[in-house]
């Protein structure tokens, strides 16, 4: 077999950072029309998905080993810190990839239509590429200084596409949070790389991450490293306490939403965490740590979500809350379940945002899903499809949600881990909230009771660049879970048999004993019913009178207004962080340095100028500089002259 | 020594006094020729900077004099003041030699900002830049003290004029505490050159690097230090000597923000580097701990001032308090990525700071305000200039992909793994922390000067930047694309310097360990030794 792509995965982002400088640098101003920045930044994606697909193919038919990195050329060298530019096509980054470059092509299909009236198409599009770039860079990086640049890469390509309606303040102010927030994960990031570095001299993952490398190290400091690269995580996914930018980050354009804040950039934590997977294993502390952030921020996220009333804020707390349901799965072991779940959700969710944007678009911008409903009628394709993948991510069977959040369920069921059942317990109740939630907002956007019905005879199905990317999307979102996935029988899990020669690793809480069939059907039909019940419950609810919405709003009280307003996270980080930080500037800045330092400067220099006028009398000298100088030069005389004395 | 002229032709010597030369054409010109007073000194700043280019290809990164010589290229030296024992000697190692390369590209950029934001006067302020480019190319190839100190005092009073006679509305103010403060250190390093030339009976830097740690005793050393170390702790600046810059730097024109940022601050990292430590090993040892915390407090003290501040050039003033710290912090730390990181970051830090001034400038030429709630929406009102300011502000955050990023990360690394041989992590966990500092005052002020509405009357119809503002641009963002995507063209000219210079100092400090630089006590087991150990494995 000869091996004509391995050599060239640099071609996978390469093509979109050229959309990106084409559409960005050298496409003159005149000639960005919506056509020529949209064929080339779609084209470019296109390419890169292409490439991806041969350098899969290859890989698949690779059948030993563990494909090697590629290295182009000499990027960071200090003494023995050595970082060559190398890229890693392995099946973990290939997965990844397909998964990027696949529902990023739809999206990027599907902005085409939804940008079409925007007045510059031209840096939504360079952003939007620059963004594949950097994320694929992300994924293919073969050290993790190489991937910190993607890393931070797509953080400022979503601080950019937030706020891309520029002159909106709350989308500049949202843009600046999300970027802030991020940074502070990323110093635990830059700390893990650190540590990384010193404990293991190398930042290479084939050397770091090598199981003989690792025994080498000190638990502390396994748990450090650990610890600060999720700490980066929580930043980048959006987990607690640092997930308070991205519901802000709805303040961008909708596919934005779908490529960024959901299906793509979101889930690069838990990328790192998998990739990592050797490193968690070995330490069992951190794993831990892991389950527990990811089932506590899965549960309040999708709370959170019960009393939102802004589409897109609903999907974003729910976005939180299933990249919960992945850290959770990597926190019991379950890594190929928590990719999986990366892949599928993917899927359901940019249906979801794809078609809350085309909602949006029929309804002339409304987001309040107080305000729309009856969206059935009018917009029958977003309709059908924004119902599949709310099926799909509530867990219906045989749907994609489904299938991967059942994985992860029955591995935290069977983890050796003792709270696994609590653990259990808590994803079971998240699930019974995200049918709930989801259904509330399907039945309030697309049903609702009369006068709903009427507001929404006004609406216009989208286009079909719009609605296509969606409907596809959506076929994904049913079939992509056991495409990939099928429980049963277990070798014909295609996402296991793919990664197995990677996954050479030892499972901390992973138990080799799945408990059997019929564990496994117990489990499915457990969460099955829960879905179901909640889907009715939710649905039968929220399309009747919207008054009895409300009835209920009033009664639950205060526990309503705690989540309608986000557990007042904000709020607390306003006066525990932001407040404080404020005022130590200003006393550093106002304080401290002009009337404390300065004030002592002035202070020697009245002195100075005092003494100044004293000499002037005697030599008639006109100006304190002179005088200081002059008074500065004689000490500094004298000291010379008495040094014999003094030394 | 090996200190002999290279070449038939005194190539460096030619470099330090062509802008001096060009001063001197400046002084025939009649006045009133405008245009004439601003080309003369372009060609003459440009042919600088081709010739420091040329200098650079000819640069030999790895070569070695001795075992433990640094070995100076380029070197001139003929006797000056005989009966005092002066001479005239200069050379080229790598540290100097990047620090030259940026001396001219700032150089050039400087008289390019000049163009029309100076009106009146034109020919003494040229004269005045161009002696000032001479006198600083001087100091970071000077290797005699008493040549070094004759070039960093006649830095002094272009600089003063500089500011003091074109610069903003509390000009005269900046200009005398500039003048004070630095001439306060300048005297107390006087001092100290004359101590030190009558302990050791020399003024040649590279004999005194060899001779003056075993001539100098243990006390003597440390107010030696001292006296150096304050001159340069003011020009670095460290907190709390620190207050003369942000008034300089804002009332200044914006060349002189320009240089004083880009070049005059790296003259104090650099004497700390060429001088405090090679001459007072043991001195260094004592101070090394302090120093690494004054870098830490620099980090965040500038940045927390930064972040306060009402004024986009003063802000970015404080963010070079904050950038230079990170310097500090790197060269004292004593590893190869600590060291190599500093020197990195001095780079960076002239190129990202150099263009942050060169268009806060571009702005301000326009809008004569430098406050910055006179602006907004200047994302619409100057499409060009914000584009490449947010280029640059990324850049001085640390954006991995652009320069400043690598610098800043080698510098954390070292400190890390000084601090990881101590057992002392705090100085890099909290230097990480001005990383998040720095993107929220950059980032705050981006937005509140270049998003929202245009609300202001006067922001509406401006001039983008016109082409020769974007070529003064373009020279610096060349190096910061550059070396964020391809460092070693920096690091490999100054790898073999810095590698020979903590060899050197390693074994001369005898028993200085990281360990005793972060203040705690180590006991001495060689494989943990961060200047013996970690650096001598690291060169192949």
């Amino acid at each position: 077999m000869d091996f004509l792509w391995t050599k060239h995965i640099w071609l996978i982002p390469f093509w979109p950072a050229l959309g990106a400088l084409a559409n960005g640098v050298l496409i003159p101003r005149a000639r960005k029309t919506l056509d020529v920045v949209s064929t080339v930044a779609i084209g470019s994606v296109a390419m890169s998905f292409l490439c991806t697909v041969f350098l899969t193919a290859e890989l698949a038919s690779l059948r030993i080993g563990n494909p090697a990195p590629v290295e182009y050329f000499r990027w960071i060298d200090a003494g023995d810190l050595r970082v060559p530019f190398a890229l890693l096509f392995d099946p973990l980054s290939a997965t990844m990839c397909l998964m990027v470059t696949g529902v990023g092509l739809l999206i990027h299909i599907y902005s085409m239509g939804y940008m079409a009236h925007d007045p510059d198409p031209g840096r939504f599009f360079t952003y939007l590429n620059l963004f594949m770039a950097m994320m694929l860079l992300l994924l293919l990086a073969d050290s993790f200084l190489l991937m910190f640049v993607g890393w931070e890469g797509v953080g400022l390509c979503s601080y950019l596409l937030i706020g891309f309606w520029h002159r909106k303040e709350s989308a500049n102010r949202a843009g600046l949070k999300a970027f802030l927030v991020n940074r502070v994960g990323d110093a635990g990031f830059l700390m893990a790389m650190m540590l990384i570095f010193v404990t293991f001299g190398s930042l290479r993952f084939d050397e770091v991450l090598s199981n003989a490398a690792i025994r080498q190290a000190s638990p502390t400091m396994l748990f450090a490293i650990t610890a600060l690269l999720f700490v980066g995580a929580t930043g980048k996914s959006a987990q607690l306490p640092l997930h308070v930018w991205l519901p802000d980050a709805m303040e961008g354009p909708t596919p934005v939403s779908a490529l960024i804040h959901a299906a793509t950039m979101v889930t690069a934590g838990v990328y790192v965490v998998v990739r990592c997977a050797a490193l968690y294993s070995a330490e069992g502390a951190a794993s831990a740590l892991v389950a527990w952030i990811g089932v506590i921020t899965a549960l309040l996220a999708s709370l959170i979500a019960l009393a939102q009333t802004d589409i897109k804020r609903v999907l974003a707390y729910s976005t939180i809350s299933q990249l919960g349901y992945m850290f959770l799965a990597c926190g019991v072991g379950a890594y190929v379940a928590a990719i999986l779940h990366v892949v599928t959700h993917a899927f359901f969710k940019a249906c979801l945002f794809l078609g809350a944007g085309s909602a949006m678009h029929g309804t002339g911008g409304q987001t309040d899903i107080r305000k729309m409903g009856g969206l059935a009628k009018t917009m029958p394709r977003t309709t059908v499809a924004f119902w599949i993948a709310c099926l799909s991510i509530a867990g219906i069977a045989p749907l994609a949600g489904f299938v991967s959040k059942d994985e992860i369920l029955h591995h935290v069921f069977v983890s050796t881990y003792a709270p696994a059942r609590t653990l259990w317990t808590l994803a079971i109740i998240t699930a019974f909230l995200t049918a709930v939630y989801m259904f509330r907002l399907f039945a309030l956007t697309f049903h609702g009771d009369e006068q709903a019905m009427k507001r929404g005879a006004h609406a216009h199905e989208s286009p079909s660049v719009m609605t296509i990317p969606l409907m596809m999307l959506a076929a994904l979102a049913i079939v992509g879970g056991l495409a990939l996935g099928l429980p049963y029988p277990p070798g014909l899990h295609l996402l296991n048999h793919f990664m197995r020669g990677w996954l050479i690793i030892g499972r901390h809480h992973g138990a080799e004993d799945t408990g059997g069939l019929g564990l496994a059907l117990a489990l499915a039909a457990i969460a099955l019913a829960v879905a179901v019940s909640g889907a009715v419950l939710a649905f039968r609810f929220f399309r009747g009178p919207y008054r009895r919405v409300e009835l209920l709003q009033r009664r639950l009280g205060f526990a309503y207004t705690l989540l309608s307003r986000k557990l007042y996270i904000d709020e607390l980080y306003d006066i525990v962080i932001v407040g404080p930080a404020v005022g130590l500037s200003r006393l550093a800045a106002d304080v401290t340095d002009t009337r404390g330092i300065d004030g002592i400067v002035h202070g020697a220099a009245a002195i100075a100028y005092r003494a100044g006028e004293g000499l002037r009398r005697l030599q008639t000298s006109h100006t304190r500089v002179y005088a200081l100088a002059m008074l500065v030069g004689a000490v500094a005389l004298v000291l010379y002259l008495a040094r014999g004395m003094l030394f | 020594m090996g200190l002999t002229l290279e070449f038939g032709f005194p190539v460096l010597s030619t470099l330090v006094f062509l802008p001096a030369l060009g001063a001197l054409v400046c002084l025939l010109i009649p006045r009133e020729r405008a245009g004439a007073l601003r080309a003369v000194p372009l060609v003459f700043a440009v042919a600088t900077g081709l010739l420091a280019l040329l200098i650079s290809l000819g640069f030999e990164p790895r070569a070695v004099g001795s075992e433990t010589q640094v070995a100076y290229q380029f070197a001139e030296r003929m006797p000056w003041i005989g009966p005092l024992g002066v001479e005239y000697s200069i050379g080229l190692d790598g540290i100097s030699m990047l620090m030259v390369l940026l001396t001219a590209l700032l150089g050039i950029v400087a008289v390019l900002a000049s163009w029309t934001s100076i009106e009146h006067r034109i020919k003494e302020y040229m004269i005045c830049l161009l002696l000032l480019e001479t006198a600083m190319l001087g100091v970071f190839v000077a290797l005699d003290l008493v040549l070094f100190y004759v070039f960093w005092e006649s830095m002094l009073i272009p600089m003063v004029l500089i500011i003091g006679a074109w610069g903003g509305p509390r000009r005269v103010y900046a200009a005398v505490k500039f003048f004070i403060f630095t001439m306060f250190g300048s005297v107390l390093m006087l001092v100290g050159i004359l101590w030190l030339h009558h302990l050791t009976g020399t003024f040649s830097i590279p004999e005194l690097a060899a001779r003056a740690p075993a001539a100098v005793a243990a006390s003597q050393g440390e107010l030696l230090f001292l006296l150096f170390g304050i001159a340069f702790a003011i020009k670095v600046p460290l907190v709390p000597l620190h207050t003369w810059l942000p008034d300089a730097h804002t009332e200044a024109p914006t060349a002189g923000s320009i240089l004083l940022a880009g070049v005059l601050l790296k003259m104090g990292a650099y004497g700390f580097l060429r001088m405090c430590v090679p001459f007072f090993p043991a001195a260094t040892v004592a101070f090394a701990p302090a120093l690494v915390w004054l870098g830490v407090i620099g980090i965040l003290y500038g940045g927390a001032c930064a972040l306060a501040q009402r004024d986009v050039k003063r802000l970015v003033a404080y963010s070079s308090v904050s950038h230079l710290g990170f310097v500090i912090l790197g060269v004292f730390v004593f590893n190869l990525q600590g060291l190599q990181g500093a020197i990195l970051q001095m780079v960076n830090h002239g190129l990202s700071t150099g263009a942050l001034f060169l268009l806060v400038g571009v702005m301000y030429e326009r809008r004569h305000t430098r406050d910055i709630s006179e602006y907004g929406g200047m994302w619409d009102a100057m499409p060009l200039l914000a584009r490449l300011f947010l280029l640059v502000a990324l850049s001085s955050i640390g954006l991995p992909g652009l320069n400043g990023f690598v610098g800043e990360w080698l510098v954390l690394t070292g400190a890390l793994r000084a601090g990881h041989a101590a057992g002392n992590y705090w100085p890099a966990i909290l230097a990480t922390l001005g990383v998040v500092i720095a993107a929220a005052y950059l980032l705050g002020m981006y937005r509140r000067v270049f998003f929202g509405e245009v609300q202001n009357p006067r922001n509406r119809g401006l001039r983008d930047m016109v082409r020769r503002e974007v070529i003064a641009a373009a020279l610096l963002l060349v190096g910061i694309v550059g070396l964020g995507v391809y460092p070693r063209a920096a690091l490999g000219i100054s790898e073999r310097t810095a590698f020979n210079w903590l060899d050197t100092h390693a074994q001369a400090l005898e028993d200085v360990d990281v360990g005793r630089s972060f203040g705690m006590p180590q006991p001495p087991t060689r494989g943990q030794r961060g200047p013996g150990g970690a650096p001598v494995g690291g060169v192949r």
